[in-house]
């Protein structure tokens, strides 16, 4: 199986560099995600909570002419949980709904981030893929 | 030579008013050239001290340094050795650590370094929230320390630490369970609103109190008096200071807060960790468990 090429090239990225840079590209992403746009910023009922992350954050997927479209909504003093955002919307938005789909669910520990941030904190990374599939799934189902 | 003791009012009715600084007090040390006192940052978010943090203080990860990578324990004495004397701290050194989450991990830190015997450890009241609520200054530039010569010095769990045995001898003592209501009685195996952390069974040690961990802060994320905390864990709770208390948790970070409020709030004399908490008890074979709300 194939996966979207930003992910695998994420994965390449971060397995190649020691431990300090991971976390270095880690901060990066999170700084990088992007803003809500109005539609959900002013309707935050629209999105739906991981409850399994540390820290609050709230995601829906949209799938637009068969591509995924990802939102994240998390604080900025939760860095690490908006890395992992950072992850996923870097690695899957704008990518077809297949190729989301057959994602697969451990790929979170692909990156080599177990080490460096505690194995509880991935499980969040893991809900927060199992979510976007589930939304992607019933958003892509014919009418 | 430690740094002088702050003298703020609000500090003066706890037990050990040296063990804690305010940020009025932190806030003016900043601007002295102050070779007495490092600043430590403990997060529970391995990232936060990247995006900014008090001028001048270090990062000191729970999970990559203190813990050991291999055994579950903390790092032995020349590793802690090393971990101090890269922050430039000497065991003359005024240490003062902060954090997130009302100061979870920083009190953590703050009793491995009790293990180790660091003779001035403060944490500063309020932790990250207060200081950036304040509008006080952060930065991205990390501090080069001068070199210090740390002692290795072995590490002493018998005082303040708890391990199962201990806490199977102790039953019928006084117990303190700090987390939420959900896990005393055994509904819930993890924190609301956190992954599910795999015990094997739910509820609590027979015979421990309940008095979750955030009771004893106010809503700014300070402790609250001491005349608060006396009605809290004395008045309500009925322990006196010269028990013999065990206080845990899950993994030993919110009983360390409680750890710090019972030892060096109310002054009790004998109070221990028991780092071990749920994850180990739940899971252990041959272990009671009682479940139910508690009893009051």
């Amino acid at each position: 199986m194939d996966l979207p090429e930003p992910l695998a090239e994420l994965i390449t990225d971060f397995t190649t560099v020691g431990p300090k840079d991971r976390l270095q590209l880690l901060l990066e992403l999170s700084e990088e995600l992007p803003e809500l746009p109005p539609r959900y910023a002013d309707h935050a009922d629209q999105l739906e909570q991981v409850h399994e992350c540390q820290s609050p954050l709230f995601l829906a997927a949209e799938v637009q002419d068969g591509r995924v479209q990802l939102f994240f909504k998390a604080p900025p003093e939760a860095p690490t949980t908006r890395g992992f955002a950072g992850i996923l919307h870097a690695g899957l938005n704008g990518q077809p709904v297949d190729q989301v789909l057959d994602v697969p669910d451990d790929i979170p520990f692909r990156f080599a981030l177990a080490e460096a941030v505690s194995p509880l904190r991935m499980r969040g990374m893991v809900a927060m893929l199992a979510r976007i599939k589930r939304q992607v799934r019933a958003k892509s189902l014919p009418e | 030579m430690p740094a002088p003791v702050d003298p703020s009012a609000k500090l003066a009715d706890y037990a050990h008013p040296e063990r804690l600084v305010t940020t009025q007090w932190l806030a003016d040390r900043l601007d002295e050239s102050r070779d007495d006192l490092v600043v430590l940052e403990s997060d529970e978010d391995v990232l936060l001290y990247d995006t900014g943090h008090i001028p001048g203080s270090f990062k000191l990860d729970w999970h990559t340094d203190l813990n050991d990578p291999v055994n579950r324990d903390f790092v032995d004495a020349g590793r802690f050795a090393e971990l101090m004397a890269q922050r430039g701290i000497n065991r003359d050194t005024t240490v003062v650590i902060y954090g997130d989450k009302s100061n979870w991990w920083a009190a953590y830190a703050l009793w491995v370094l009790t293990l180790f015997g660091h003779p001035d450890a403060r944490l500063l009241d309020g932790g990250r929230m207060a200081w950036v609520s304040e509008g006080r200054p952060m930065t991205k530039d990390v501090p080069q320390p001068a070199p210090a010569d740390y002692p290795v010095v072995a590490r002493d769990d018998s005082a303040v630490r708890a391990f199962r045995d201990d806490v199977l001898a102790h039953l019928g003592g006084r117990m303190v369970d700090v987390r939420s209501p959900g896990e005393f009685s055994g509904e819930l195996l993890h924190m609301p609103d956190y992954p599910q952390e795999g015990a094997m069974r739910g509820g609590h040690i027979p015979g421990a109190s309940s008095v979750p961990w955030a009771r004893a802060t106010a809503e700014d994320g300070r402790f609250k008096s001491h005349a608060q905390l006396q009605e809290i864990y004395a008045g309500e709770q009925g322990l006196r200071t010269d028990d013999d208390v065990i206080v845990y948790c899950r993994i030993g970070e919110r009983s360390s807060h409680t750890w710090f409020v019972l030892t060096h709030l109310l002054g009790f004399d004998h109070v221990r960790n028991y780092d071990g908490s749920w994850t180990e008890w739940g899971n252990s074979v041959r272990v009671p468990v009682e479940t139910g709300a508690p009893r009051l």
